[in-house]
């Protein structure tokens, strides 16, 4: 591929991966490099809003919003590893700044440039991972603001398929709310555990080795839940897969 | 802001969530009416657009609703029936107590109105020393508990079969023959059916109100709605003013989604229309026919964030498929409608700071605006609320001096990275096995569940490093 056709796309990699679990950033990079973009991290970026945005503080929101906006704003693409990281930058942005004269139209501009990373992988770039093999089974969970507000569904289990030796097992209740919710998960637990409780009963059901998800927060909840209750089944963010990383350690195990 | 109502709402979801009878009922209907609805629309080719066409009709009355308002009364009273116009509850139930003392009514039926509870009818009439009989079998149900509905379609859905057939043997004579549905709901028919006879006045509410024709409409699966409008010598109707439509075919289509999006089914069993007082030559009817319209906050929602929100039809789907409801049922949320739709409205109806745990009870995770026949965007209203608490002042000053220093550092990325190492290598301390057990500041997440530790550094740490240590693989 020629520089010249080469997007150059920009990696918001979230707080939660910054801090908790690079190895999804890392996998997010060797992937869209393997789909043939050029990837920079810019270093003015931290969180996406999202602990303000929920607790009703707009003004923060705001504030986190044009720093976001501004880093990425010179890329073809901001690409973010999260369903609810790209729903907030495509659709909370552009409404907390709608009357801004200034602001405004560049969050729109950005939200219309920003894509969670397996729907930019496939919608896009049209990208099918090659010599991916994974002896095993998994279940794929449908975190709620990448099914909802940005439509994934089909694009992780097309690349999925992708993956020889890897049997996907129906999850039942697979669009049904993991209870993490953000601050939700801190602010009401015994909700949030009943819910997770619940997802956990249907993740053991399937049978399957792996759960796998497209959002960290979501991952965590359920990863936690399932350890607490002694159960084996790893847990892996789907990019970790894909780029690979499905014989290291999954979420929670001993580095 | 309110301790009182705070601890209310945690404290009603606690026991909630300590009652395996109410889960298992709560799951036995939400159940059966997801299945349902989720049937019902496979076979609803047009359902896409004939929910845009719902909403556009709601939307179209709402930026109307004098005209149509209007139109309204002007019909219903040529009709023969009066209209009576209500501000808030307390006028509405003012209205309608007169009115029945004007009747000289010892014994009142009613059927099945939301809007009643929202205005607090049945205490009122209590007060005033009328006999109130419910006719809807499940509210017949909650009279007899003492209590108050817990879902807007199924009102005595917290109670189990087996608790019912106990309230009825406490209560009929003679009890049911045994605690089968089909010898409950005969032992309630018996109860019912003699006291349907000697009312002086039925009260009922409307599904929809007929500009065009001055009709009102009720829907129901159990004909009670007829027994009680047509042998009392007055009716009296209570309705919301977001109830009205131009026309019986607009009625018509947002009764396609109704049915289909509450129960199911593609049909009620009864659905009627009530258009004025019994005239010359019918067989039957009231002799009077009242119409009291309450606004109780409606028309101020017109003009601010939660217009949305008059669209709804009440069809309940909302909290069928609702995480948070499927956990602690209807009475948990404290107020006339539970769910996410009763999340929303609550606080209008009951102020913020009396609810203001609802619009933070929710993951944000949007299945409820999915099946909304009339596309209302609930979450982004619950946004809205927590917007409205947060510049209020009601979040307690722990939460306001977190999120605080929290934006001080997400807006300077400098320092964020340093706190942020210093954080993740303090966790990394705690999580040497990988998992964290139990963790200081984060009760509420390790109680119940592990924490997984970081990894490593942070990604930028690593990052940069790599970049530094091994340039080739930056490009
Ligand atoms: S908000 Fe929508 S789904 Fe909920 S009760 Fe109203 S119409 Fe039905």
């Amino acid at each position: 591929m020629t520089r010249a056709t080469r997007p150059r796309v920009g990696l918001f990699v979230t707080c939660l991966v910054d801090a908790m679990r690079p190895e999804i950033g890392f996998a997010a990079i060797r992937l869209l490099e393997d789909a043939g973009c050029d990837v920079e991290v810019p270093t003015r970026q931290t969180c996406c809003g999202q602990p303000a945005y929920n607790s009703g503080d707009d003004a923060s929101t705001a504030a986190v919003a044009r720093q976001v906006i501004a880093a990425f704003e010179p890329f073809d693409h901001l690409i973010v590893p999260s369903g609810s990281c790209a729903g907030t930058i495509r659709h909370g942005y552009p409404a907390l700044l709608a009357s801004d004269a200034d602001w405004g139209p560049r969050a729109a501009r950005l939200a219309e440039k920003t894509h969670e990373i397996m729907s930019y992988l496939v919608d896009i770039r049209d990208y099918t991972p090659g010599g991916l093999r994974l002896e095993g089974s998994a279940t794929y969970h449908d975190s709620c603001a990448g099914l909802r507000e940005l439509g994934i569904h089909d694009q992780p289990r097309r690349l999925l398929a992708a993956v020889d030796g890897l049997e996907m097992r129906p999850l039942d209740g697979e669009n049904v709310c993991c209870g993490f919710g953000g601050m939700f998960c801190v602010k009401y637990p015994a909700i949030s555990d009943a819910i997770v409780g619940e997802k956990a009963d249907t993740v053991e059901r399937s049978g399957a080795d792996m759960l796998l998800a497209g959002d960290l927060g979501c991952l965590m909840n359920m990863a936690g839940k399932l350890n607490r209750r002694g159960s084996k089944v790893r847990c892996f963010h789907t990019i970790e897969i894909l780029a690979g990383g499905g014989n290291g350690p999954a979420i929670g195990e001993k580095p | 802001m309110n301790a009182t109502t705070r601890t209310g709402f945690k404290a009603r979801s606690d026991a909630a969530l300590a009652n395996p009878t109410l889960k298992t009922a709560i799951d036995r209907t939400t159940g059966t009416a997801e299945r349902k609805r989720a049937a019902a629309l496979a076979g609803f080719a047009e359902y896409e657009a004939a929910r845009s066409r719902g909403s556009a009709i709601k939307d179209h009355v709402i930026a109307n609703l004098d005209h149509y308002l209007e139109m309204f009364e002007r019909n219903a009273t040529a009709s023969g029936a009066k209209v009576h116009w209500a501000a808030t509850e307390s006028e509405a139930c003012d209205i309608v107590i007169r009115l029945c003392r004007e009747a000289g009514a010892k014994r009142v039926t009613r059927s099945k109105s939301m809007l009643g509870e929202e205005i607090g009818l049945p205490d009122a009439l209590g007060s005033a020393g009328i006999e109130r009989v419910e006719t809807d079998l499940a509210e017949h149900i909650i009279q007899l508990a003492g209590e108050h509905p817990s879902h807007i379609i199924w009102p005595a859905m917290h109670r189990t079969r087996e608790q019912v057939a106990e309230l009825f043997n406490a209560d009929h004579k003679p009890p049911p023959a045994d605690d089968e549905a089909a010898s409950m709901v005969q032992s309630a028919r018996h109860v019912l059916r003699g006291k349907f006879l000697s009312a002086d006045v039925g009260i009922s509410g409307a599904n929809f109100l007929i500009a065009d024709t001055g009709a009102t409409c009720t829907v129901t699966n159990e004909g009670n709605a007829e027994l009680t409008t047509t042998p009392p010598r007055v009716h009296i109707v209570t309705a919301g003013i977001e109830k009205l439509v131009p026309s019986t075919s607009h009625a018509m289509a947002l009764l396609r989604l109704l049915v289909r999006s509450a129960t199911g089914g593609e049909l009620t069993q009864y659905t009627t229309f009530h258009c004025g007082p019994k005239r010359p030559g019918d067989a039957d009817g009231p002799e009077k026919m009242h119409i009291v319209l309450v606004d109780n906050g409606r028309s101020e929602m017109i003009a601010n964030e939660f217009r949305d929100m008059l669209r709804c039809i009440r069809c309940g789907a909302c909290m069928n498929h609702c995480v948070v409801y499927r956990q602690i049922g209807g009475h948990a949320y404290g107020g006339t409608y539970p769910g996410p739709m009763g999340a929303v409205l609550t606080p209008v109806l009951d102020g913020l700071a009396q609810s203001r745990d609802l619009p933070f009870a929710c993951t944000m995770n949007g299945r409820c605006a999915e099946v909304c026949p009339v596309e209302i965007p609930l979450p982004t209203l619950l946004r809205a609320w927590r917007g409205r608490s947060w510049r209020a002042g009601l979040e307690g000053p722990r939460m306001r001096a977190g999120l605080a220093a929290w934006a001080g550092l997400a807006r300077r990325p400098g320092l964020y990275r340093m706190a942020s190492g210093i954080g993740v290598r303090a966790l990394r301390l705690l999580g040497r096995s990988g998992w964290i057990g139990s963790l200081p500041f984060a009760g509420g997440w390790t109680r119940h569940r592990d924490l997984p530790g970081p990894t490593g550094g942070t990604f930028m740490e690593r990052y940069t490093a790599r970049g530094a240590r091994r340039p080739e693989d930056r490009r």
